[in-house]
């Protein structure tokens, strides 16, 4: 009975429920809560950074500038004014279609088109002006004033919001991310930029000088960057700025600053601590011993120490009148230049919030003298901030802007200035011929990458890659980069090691090795970067929580222990008691919607001070809510996730989700797992993955291998050779390389279904014997099944594109194509046998080396510019496009179209298709990269008792000092998947376990390991171990031996020289370098170093007269006028020309001749 | 692991015909019966010897595949076989493909490589083979098909299909879209087998409206060391027949017998339902798939011994050509015989140290 009633209290406690939930239900975690990530990069997309910063700059940015420069005026006539009212951008549009054909409604273009065609995807950008035209004023809307490069993906594009089918029929490929630019018709992307922060104070230390600084780079929006220093030199304190000649001490700073007594200045800057007081008081006796003391004594110190090299930009105003006051150049120069961005109001000139900053810089420097541990870090993530592609695009538009508006201010000027007119001057008219400016201007710095602003003293080279479609992952992983713009060359590790503060939101594994290692980062998966958001709103709630306004309160109260310092983008703002109450509130207000999501608040405990940042370029991600011990996501949430009720967007109106950024990230406790959540706990991550990127994201199991083989396979992954795109066969590339059929790998991982790497693969499942086999696979070398190779695995097509321009000459003539010429039996000489009619090769054709696919005619006299006669009758040579590879192709595309400028482009797409052969490169995706050693029948390979054959065979001494452990699962976990007929998982921190595929192997008769006993395929015998064995996926890489065997007997020669040409390219000759030299000098083959250096490279016989030493001519000496005393002799023809060169820098070389 | 019991005797592992397979590895997997490696005993080859143990017994045999057991010879002998099997086994497959049109998405070489994996149902002794590349094509040695293919609308389709099938005409090329044109006297030799893919389903390609290929193709007789498409089998491999012995003296514990029976293949070893005493079904035994698992448990150390028969190969063939699965073995053995002759020839020619040269001709060596 007693078992009864312990059993009925056992089923009371399990009907006692509350809601919903059971007294002995396990604690329910949230199932599925990685869903959020894929309905995050629904809504974002993969390149969301690119795509948001180029919208924010076509709908918000590009409006702020022009309303900055809106007016444009004449010095001529003073009456005359013209006002930009309003921009926009439109849609893309075909160029030469508007101007040839308006009748033609859509002349919307693709992008595709633009790629085939070598144009440039661009909108136009649209004004609306007003402007005075006699004595009325005139208002014209959508003024054309030049062409934007459009962002494909972005809201100007015509890409935007289009379904699959659409895209298909547009011919673009839906997983494509979009985020590049189309600039003659090459895909040019701009890469992330990274740069520590603007507008805060970054303290650092210089241990070896003991130096304490304070430094912080003012910029503005669109004004100059400036960099104040507020330093220590000799334990003193000065502040340093370039507009300075020497350092300014701080007492007499803050005094110009209108910090009067040194007693407040001793408050604001020391406080009432005793230690900052002492420390701080020399600078108090070094003004004074300076005879300063009052404010205008401070202007008159600083102002004569001011670099005055205007001149005068703002139109004379000043005069002409000399020098103003010293004081007055202070003035100016602490109000406009000196920390620029803490605003000054002109009319008041009320320095105080400067004067506050710059005390609240010593203090900085004073905490640091004190205590080491009060430096800033520069590599901390949070002290970066990432230019985007829409920031960089302002900043060229302003630039670009300001010039146009000069360009039309004199072509008005010049108008206005003629005394007389036939009509009344109509300023559209100037208007309209200046639209090139913009559009080749941003031509031009999109294709070269060089952003050379004078204006705002920036002049960056290399900011613009050409769009890598190698594969689709080294598409996206370009997409994804971060180039650091600082520290190049400098030794030091800080800027390249891994920072503990990246996690979550830098790939910790993808960076390039060797030089670049470390500064070239990848954004991880879930990352966002922030655009600018409006401060001013974001200040008013600031005060509306009861921060005390700064310019209200004194250094005491500043300093006073319970007070926290609230900044906004670094200028401080106010003073607030409650520090973590008004936190709170704020991101109560943040999470309810009431202003931007990316405003981030947070708390620096160590300064006693709450930052609010709104500005762009903060790195940050979405993490789940957690409030009191619960995350706000619920089951229930992600249930309608599921359904579609809910998306991403909801997430964060609902205050589920927020965003943080790296600064807020280190102010937050963050639970990994939901298990891990604690009273304290105030976020969740959504997923551990997360923290790699796209391109890592990759690798199965990377949580078991050594780090750097990661790094590695990163790099390899992009050079692997796969599917591109969906519309990869609709594409004419420079060069393309495709893989005839691509799998989607066994063991995958939940990056690469985000991706898209399992619709546009690049490898193969491949089945795998780890053992050894013959001597053909040290060194990581592969064997190969040739019955494998002959079935189709690894192969490949390698297109490559030919382009040539049919051209009109500016003397009427014009290139031609011709039919194939006959010989004079009527026959086709071989190499013309692909030409058709048209003078092209035929589609599907084959061509081998030598033969002519585009028989292009030039006519003799193209660059005769006093030719005056009939184009038809002119001579013609022929120029044809002849196929110079060494291994025959075929003819894959044949385009022809115009270009831009109404020349005829030809474009011949021709194809190769490889089977792997010996020494071509193949990769796991583990960084075991490897080439094909040996390729072995398949009766010779070993077999198991199914009769399975490897079709790759590895050396298992790649394991033991590699340590991919991550590959050794994936094998495991793809047979697994092979025998149960399911894909298996190899995400990073999860993924199928270990125990369970070993499980699966013992159910269908395998051994748990993994490990099945081999026949040999050569004696027929077992072989005495057991062989690691079954499916791991291979890349194979762009590196084929096709493209790099070379060799050469004889060949062609360089003209200066005379010695072989150097590089594959141009068939050149294999050096014999100064190492290999040295090696024969120190044998002393002296007949060998004479054949290699001389008498096969540059042998020349020259005459030398024994009488003057100097060279001769034919055995006779021009200079003694003799042939007496010539002698001939061999030497390299370099050693010839040094002579000569010498003798033309007036230094006499003589050859003395001595019979040896 | 485990020494060798000194019981061995006992447990009947015989290092002469057995493979032992232990938990790590496997031993004695040599063969040791030639003469001269066991001192004082005759191994010298004996025909009387040989027709004793050798035994040929088909286990199954069904359409594609077959399986059979070679009892009695060396392992080189059955390896020969299989190797012979997949390298030198002549078969028909299309070799040379002239495309006219092919406007699909696939390219040509791609197309090509796919046609010439299709297996045709061609009896290769019909056929003789192309002595070279320039060989001439004849009747004799070459098969000429015709692929001619054409997707377009379906009128008729129902409006709501969406299924490619439906709603287009030819959406898929299909092998058995090859049409065989008859060449010579062609069509009378292959009156009662015309030439055809074995399997008229293949998939070669998707079409969509408005796409054609039309294309001839010439299909010769080669052999699998040349192609892989040329191997007229799919699968032909062997394993070792299976031997579990348990220890007698060291029976399985009756609680852990069905942990025991679980680390075999399903059936091999039977537990009695009353006294849980562990026995081996040896009718069952050659399905153990030596997964070794019983090796893994401490608790069976010593319980079990796993070995392979040295001698006594379970052959499994899948035929994906023109050949009858049984018809596989016999053509292989054809095939060695005649190496075998050029080899009796060139040896016989060493012998008599004849005049002349003193040079064989090897014919495809």
């Amino acid at each position: 009975m007693a078992v009864d009633g312990d059993d009925e209290d056992w089923e009371h406690a399990q009907t006692q429920n509350w809601r919903g939930l059971g007294l002995t239900d396990p604690i329910k975690s949230i199932e599925d809560k990685w869903l959020l990530l894929p309905a995050f990069l629904k809504v974002k997309g993969l390149v969301k950074q690119h795509i948001d910063s180029f919208n924010y700059f076509v709908d918000v940015d590009i409006k702020n500038i022009v309303r900055a420069n809106a007016k444009v005026t004449s010095d001529v006539d003073p009456r005359f004014w013209l006002k930009y009212t309003d921009i926009s951008i439109g849609f893309p549009t075909r160029t030469d279609a508007s101007s040839t054909d308006f009748s033609s409604s859509s002349s919307s273009v693709t992008p595709n088109e633009c790629r085939l065609r070598d144009t440039t995807y661009s909108a136009p950008i649209l004004v609306t002006i007003q402007y005075t035209r006699g004595k009325s004023v005139v208002r014209r809307a959508n003024v054309n004033i030049g062409r934007l490069p459009i962002m494909l993906r972005s809201n100007k594009c015509v890409l935007a919001g289009r379904s699959e089918s659409e895209m298909a029929r547009m011919m673009e490929c839906p997983l494509d991310p979009g985020g590049y630019f189309i600039v003659k018709g090459t895909e040019k992307v701009i890469l992330v930029q990274e740069q520590l922060s603007k507008n805060r104070i970054i303290v650092e230390t210089d241990p070896v000088k003991g130096v304490v600084q304070a430094s912080c780079t003012s910029s503005t929006h669109g004004g100059l960057k400036s960099k104040t220093y507020v330093i220590t030199k000799k334990s003193k304190i000065y502040l340093r700025h370039n507009s300075l000649h020497e350092d300014i001490p701080i007492v007499i700073a803050l005094k110009a600053l209108g910090l009067s007594s040194d007693k407040e200045i001793l408050l604001s800057t020391a406080g009432s601590s005793q230690t900052y007081t002492s420390l701080f008081s020399p600078n108090l006796e070094d003004a004074a011993k300076l005879g300063v003391f009052t404010r205008h004594q401070a202007l008159e110190f600083v102002g004569s120490r001011v670099k005055v090299n205007r001149k005068m930009p703002f139109g004379g105003a000043g005069g002409a009148g000399g020098r103003r006051p010293a004081w007055e150049e202070a003035l100016e120069a602490l109000a406009t230049i000196v920390l620029a961005h803490v605003k000054v109001d002109e009319k008041k000139l009320d320095f105080r919030a400067k004067a506050v900053f710059v005390a609240v810089m010593t203090r900085r420097v004073l905490m640091a003298m004190c205590d080491e541990k009060m430096v800033d870090d520069r590599d901390y993530v949070g002290n970066k901030r990432l230019e985007l592609a829409g920031q960089l695009l302002a900043l060229l538009f302003e630039d670009l802007f300001k010039t146009f508006n000069s360009n039309l201010k004199s072509s008005i000027d010049k108008v206005l200035k003629k005394p007389s007119r036939s009509t009344e001057f109509d300023a559209f008219t100037s208007l309209q011929f200046l639209d090139a400016h913009l559009t080749s201007g941003f031509v031009r710095a999109i294709s070269t990458g060089n952003w050379s602003l004078k204006r705002f003293k920036m002049e960056r080279a290399g900011v613009t890659h050409v769009l890598s479609r190698l594969s689709f992952i080294a598409a996206l992983g370009m997409m994804t980069r971060i180039s650091s713009q600082f520290e190049k060359t400098r030794k030091v590790s800080g800027p390249r090691a891994l920072q503990p503060s990246q996690w979550g939101m830098l790939c910790p594994s993808d960076t390039p090795e060797g030089e670049a290692c470390g500064l070239v980062k990848n954004l991880a998966l879930m990352t966002h970067v922030t655009t600018d958001v409006e401060e001013g709103p974001i200040i008013g709630v600031a005060f509306m929580l009861g921060v005390e306004d700064i310019s209200l309160s004194t250094g005491s109260e500043i300093y006073a222990p319970s007070t926290f310092v609230v900044h906004v983008n670094g200028t401080i703002i106010g003073l607030t008691r409650y520090p973590s109450r008004f936190v709170s509130q704020f991101r109560k207000l943040r999470r309810a919607g009431r202003f931007s999501e990316f405003v981030s608040v947070y708390v620096n405990h160590h300064h006693k001070t709450v930052h609010i940042a709104t500005d762009g370029g903060r790195i940050c991600r979405p993490m789940i809510i957690v409030e009191g011990g619960r995350p706000r996501v619920q089951q229930g949430h992600i249930d309608m996730l599921k359904k579609g009720e809910l998306t991403f967007d909801d997430f964060l109106h609902k205050g589920l989700v927020e965003y943080l950024d790296v600064n807020e990230e280190n102010d937050s406790y963050i639970a990994l797992y939901e298990p891990l959540i604690l009273p304290s706990t105030t976020h969740l991550e959504i997923e551990p993955f997360t923290l790699l990127g796209a391109v890592a994201g990759l690798i199965p199991y990377p949580h078991h291998n050594q780090s750097p083989r990661n790094t590695y396979q990163c790099a390899m992954g992009k050079q692997a050779i796969g599917a591109i795109a969906y519309n990869q066969m609709n594409r004419i590339d420079t060069l393309l390389y495709l893989m005839v059929y691509p799998q989607k790998p066994m063991v995958k991982t939940k990056t690469i279904e985000l991706v898209g790497y399992d619709k546009l693969p690049a490898g193969q499942n491949a089945t795998v014997a780890v053992m050894s086999y013959s001597g053909y696979d040290i060194e990581d070398a592969l064997i190969q099944n040739r019955a494998s190779l002959d079935r189709g695995y690894g192969r490949c097509q390698v297109l490559r594109k030919n382009t040539t321009l049919i051209r009109k000459y500016p003397n009427g003539t014009y290139d031609r194509l011709a039919d194939a010429p006959v010989d004079e039996n009527g026959q086709i000489a071989k190499k013309y046998d692909i030409i058709q009619m048209d003078g092209l090769a035929g589609v599907g054709e084959r061509v081998d080396p030598g033969d002519v696919y585009v028989n292009k005619q030039t006519p003799t006299n193209a660059n005769d510019n006093t030719f005056s006669g009939q184009a038809a009758t002119v001579p013609y040579k022929n120029s044809p496009m002849s196929y110079k590879s060494p291994v025959a192709g075929n003819i894959d595309k044949v385009m022809i179209t115009d270009t831009e400028n109404e020349q005829t482009l030809i474009k011949v797409l021709i194809r190769q298709t490889r089977r792997p052969e010996l020494g071509d490169k193949f990769s796991s995706r583990h960084g075991q990269k490897g080439v094909c050693g040996l390729i072995v029948n398949q009766e010779d390979m070993p077999f198991n008792d199914q009769g399975i054959v490897p079709d790759t065979i590895m050396n298992p001494h790649g394991f033991p000092s590699r340590m991919t452990v991550g590959k050794m699962i994936e094998l495991l976990a793809g047979k697994a998947g092979v025998l149960c007929g399911k894909l298996q998982y190899g995400t990073a921190f999860g993924g199928s376990k270990v125990e369970d595929m070993s499980r699966i192997l013992i159910e269908n008769g395998f051994s748990y390991a993994g490990k099945d006993m081999l026949t040999s395929g050569i004696t027929g015998e077992p072989l005495e171990a057991y062989v690691y064995f079954g499916p791991i996926y291979y890349q194979k890489l762009k590196h084929m031996v096709m493209d790099k065997m070379h060799a050469r007997a004889r060949g062609p020669r360089a003209t200066l020289t005379r010695q072989p040409t150097e590089g594959r390219s141009r068939e050149g000759g294999l050096r014999l370098g100064e190492m290999e030299r040295d090696c024969l000098i120190g044998y002393g083959a002296t007949q060998l170093l004479l054949e290699r250096l001389m008498i096969s490279s540059d042998k020349f016989e020259v005459n030398a007269c024994q009488e003057c030493g100097l060279m001769g001519y034919n055995g006779w000496c021009t200079y003694c006028k003799s042939s007496k005393k010539m002698a001939q002799l061999t030497i390299p023809y370099a050693a010839k020309l040094l002579f000569q060169e010498l003798m033309a820098m007036n230094v006499v070389p003589r050859l003395i001749l001595d019979d040896a | 692991m485990a020494p060798v019991p000194s019981t061995s005797s006992q447990s009947l592992y015989d290092p002469r015909r057995h493979v032992r397979v232990d938990a790590e590895r496997a031993r004695d997997v040599s063969s040791t019966d030639f003469p001269g490696y066991w001192p004082n005993e005759d191994h010298s080859w004996n025909l009387a010897k040989f027709q004793e143990g050798l035994q040929v017994k088909v286990t199954r045999l069904s359409k594609r595949s077959i399986e059979f057991d070679l009892v009695g010879v060396d392992a080189s002998i059955a390896n020969a076989f299989r190797r012979i099997l997949i390298a030198e086994v002549p078969s028909i497959c299309i070799e040379h493909v002239y495309v006219w049109n092919n406007t699909s998405v696939m390219v040509d070489e791609v197309f090509a490589h796919r046609l010439g994996l299709v297996p045709l149902n061609v009896d290769p002794s019909l056929m003789s083979s192309r002595e070279d590349d320039n060989d001439q094509p004849t009747d004799r040695n070459t098969l000429v098909f015709h692929l001619q293919v054409t997707c377009e609308r379906n009128k008729n389709a129902p409006k709501t299909a969406t299924d490619p099938a439906e709603v287009y005409i030819n959406s898929e090329v299909l092998s058995s879209h090859l049409k065989w044109v008859p060449q010579g006297e062609q069509e009378i030799v292959f009156a009662d087998n015309p030439p055809a893919p074995t399997n008229p389903n293949i998939v070669l390609m998707k079409l969509r409206p408005g796409q054609e290929v039309d294309m001839e193709m010439h299909a010769v007789k080669s052999v699998g060391k040349d192609h892989a498409k040329f191997c007229p089998v799919a699968t032909a491999s062997y394993r070792l027949l299976p031997l579990i012995v348990l220890n007698p003296k060291k029976p399985v514990p009756p609680h852990l017998a069905e942990k025991f029976r679980k680390c075999f293949s399903p059936g091999v070893i039977e537990v009695d339902p009353i006294t849980k005493a562990v026995s081996i079904n040896e009718e069952q035994m050659r399905k153990e798939t030596m997964s070794r698992e019983v090796l893994r448990h401490p608790e069976f150390e010593g319980c079990v011994e796993l070995k392979r028969v040295r001698d006594y190969f379970l052959f499994h063939i899948e035929s994906e050509g023109a050949y009858t699965p049984e018809r596989l073995l016999p053509e292989s053995i054809k095939v060695m015989r005649e190496k075998i002759a050029t080899i009796r020839k060139a040896a016989e020619a060493l012998r008599s140290d004849s005049g002349g040269s003193g040079d064989v001709e090897m014919r495809d060596s």
